[in-house]
């Protein structure tokens, strides 16, 4: 187990005494840990859209955040289109660097090392011939994705590399990617 | 326990629903041997005393090690006797068995963690052409059709029998989910040598760091066999076993693969170096690296650059699945409310506090790293049976303990 060097109280602005409070709470609360997260969009003009994200479901009742948040996306422009905004993939890459990193500040806080800063780069494979419908055996999708982060903490760099790796382990979007999730499209 | 309970002249007797070292006999397959050596098989006043104290007892000889310890300490045993219902009632407990009914002042359940072999829901999607069998079930290779092996799970019983069953000629893919790597043979000595001599072995339910992780990490990777090899990952990658990520869904008869492979290892070599730190911290400060090899680290896992995302076992010639993918209790007997959502019982180091005179024993780390090992019954019971004692003191004497064993 990591441990910080000098005797400064470790923050990262990660409340872990809630987290583990919030862990004591729902332990015999199950129903309460069920989560609804939600997100609308409109579409704009070809292929620019606004996602607007406000309410969620948690905690059994209805949440909202503290305002209402927009992200738009589009297309580059050697796609023929406006490049208004990141493309829906590079928002992808965007959630799981976020999430992933705030993993990373969260399992330092509860290891008790101080971080000082913590940068990733994300890239992602894609053969376009997919969503193309150039060739049925090209998926649409990744073929993979490297993430390669810096670091600067105080701890060892295999302390460093076990934050990382049990942040993976604990990450939503990180399992959304990694693992199938059904998913149901109507039109209503 | 019933050594201890005799000694504090509680009267007592001993359940036992077939014979001694039932699991042993009924519910392993046949090359299965213990996984701590022989030397460390230590009941109170019963030690190893034949000539290879680092062997590892094979099923038949743990069997026979089992039956010669009974002989010593002559339990008032009913064998044949399962037990169909344990509740509350006036004196106590009410124990049913089929042939008779026993009201005590206290219980103790000693019928484990590993009763049912756990399989998830995703079994029922397997094509049905595919033969299905749980590592409880699997008695040799030879009971498998020829041809490819899914093996589900790659904690030290997925990992033997992965290795078994490759060895057989039957190619094995091996889904990796967590585990936790550690060699059998560090710097010249056992894993559970260095594990018993550094105190890691005794370190208590109310002094480690993480309870509830404690208590649900899977066992060690490794075997108890005679050449002492490793069966990490990369001894099964060496010998041409697949490894591929946790078995995450099935769909039209496809295997879906995890894309975790990766961190599952890291997190997995990672955990086994912080181990063998401790060993050499422990090592140096105690003045023996003069009596053991010079420190080294395995190599990291060896994990192919795109493990593959889906498998068609058609394609893949797979015929069999086998599900390694651990235990649970089986408490469908016991009708005191002390389960937790997740069927576990609730305790305090074996006291089951929300139920007094109810006691269980040889759960993981239930007082100590070694409580789920032969090693550790022997400081459990005398730990628990004081306890029981002082509760049928403070309950005036007479009729004791019932003991329901595996």
């Amino acid at each position: 187990m990591a441990k910080a060097k000098s005797d400064k109280p470790v923050n990262n602005g990660v409340n872990v005494e809630a987290l583990f409070g919030a862990q004591e709470a729902l332990k015999n609360a199950p129903e309460a840990a069920k989560f609804k997260w939600r997100s609308t969009v409109e579409w704009i003009n070809g292929t620019h859209s606004r996602s607007t994200i406000e309410g969620f479901y948690g905690l059994g009742a209805e949440q909202k955040h503290k305002k209402k948040f927009t992200f738009d996306a589009d297309h580059p422009e050697i796609f023929a289109a406006d490049d208004k905004s990141a493309t829906p993939v590079e928002i992808v890459l965007a959630s799981l660097a976020s999430c992933l990193t705030a993993g990373v500040a969260a399992v330092a806080q509860a290891r008790k090392v101080q971080l000082r800063s913590v940068s990733a780069t994300l890239e992602a494979g894609m053969d376009v011939r997919g969503i193309l419908g150039m060739d049925e055996d090209v998926r649409n999708g990744f073929d993979g994705i490297k993430v390669t982060y810096k670091i600067d903490a105080d701890a060892s760099p295999e302390d460093i590399k076990a934050i990382v790796a049990q942040s993976q382990k604990r990450s939503a979007v990180y399992d959304i990617i990694t693992n199938p999730t059904n998913v149901s499209v109507e039109v209503a | 326990m019933s050594s201890q309970l005799a000694a504090r002249s509680i009267d007592h007797v001993v359940l036992e629903r077939g014979e001694i070292a039932n699991t042993w006999r009924t519910e392993r397959w046949e090359s299965l041997t213990l996984l701590t050596p022989n030397w460390q098989s230590r009941l109170p006043g019963f030690g190893y005393e034949g000539g290879d104290p680092h062997g590892f007892r094979t099923m038949p000889e743990t069997i026979a090690f089992l039956e010669r310890y009974a002989k010593t300490v002559l339990p008032p045993l009913r064998t044949h006797c399962a037990v169909t219902s344990v509740r509350r009632s006036a004196v106590g407990y009410e124990v049913v068995t089929a042939q008779a009914t026993w009201h005590c002042k206290a219980v103790v359940l000693a019928t484990g963690a590993f009763n049912i072999a756990q399989v998830p829901a995703l079994a029922q999607s397997v094509p049905p052409r595919i033969a299905q069998l749980t590592s409880a079930e699997y008695r040799n290779p030879g009971c498998l059709e020829q041809g490819g092996v899914m093996v589900v799970g790659a904690a030290a019983s997925g990992a033997q029998i992965a290795d078994e069953i490759h060895r057989s000629g039957r190619p094995v893919t091996l889904a990796v989910g967590e585990h936790v790597r550690a060699p059998r043979t560090y710097r010249g000595r056992d894993i559970q040598w260095w594990m018993d001599a550094t105190g890691l072995n005794d370190e208590r339910y109310d002094q480690v760091e993480n309870l509830r992780r404690a208590r649900s990490l899977s066992s060690f990777q490794i075997a108890g066999y005679p050449d002492r090899r490793d069966i990490d990952l990369n001894a099964l990658t060496s010998l041409g076993v697949k490894l591929v990520g946790r078995l995450a869904g099935i769909q039209d008869g496809k295997a879906q693969l995890s894309g975790s492979l990766r961190n599952l290892c890291e997190l997995a070599d990672l955990k086994q170096n912080r181990l063998l730190n401790t060993f050499d911290e422990w090592a140096a400060k105690n003045g023996v690296n003069g009596a053991v090899d010079p420190p080294h680290r395995p190599e990291a896992t060896r994990v192919e650059a795109s493990p593959p995302l889906g498998l068609d076992f058609g394609r893949a010639g797979i015929r069999t699945v086998l599900w390694a993918t651990g235990f649970r209790p089986d408490y469908s007997w016991l009708d005191v409310a002390v389960l937790d959502p997740k069927g576990n019982i609730r305790h305090d180091g074996g006291v089951v506090t929300e139920a007094p005179g109810l006691y269980v024993m040889g759960l993981p780390f239930l007082r100590r790293r070694k409580s789920s090992l032969i090693d550790g019954a022997g400081d459990d019971a005398r730990d628990l049976s004081a306890h029981l004692a002082a509760h049928l003191g403070a309950r005036s004497d007479g009729v004791g303990a019932a003991v329901a064993d595996a």
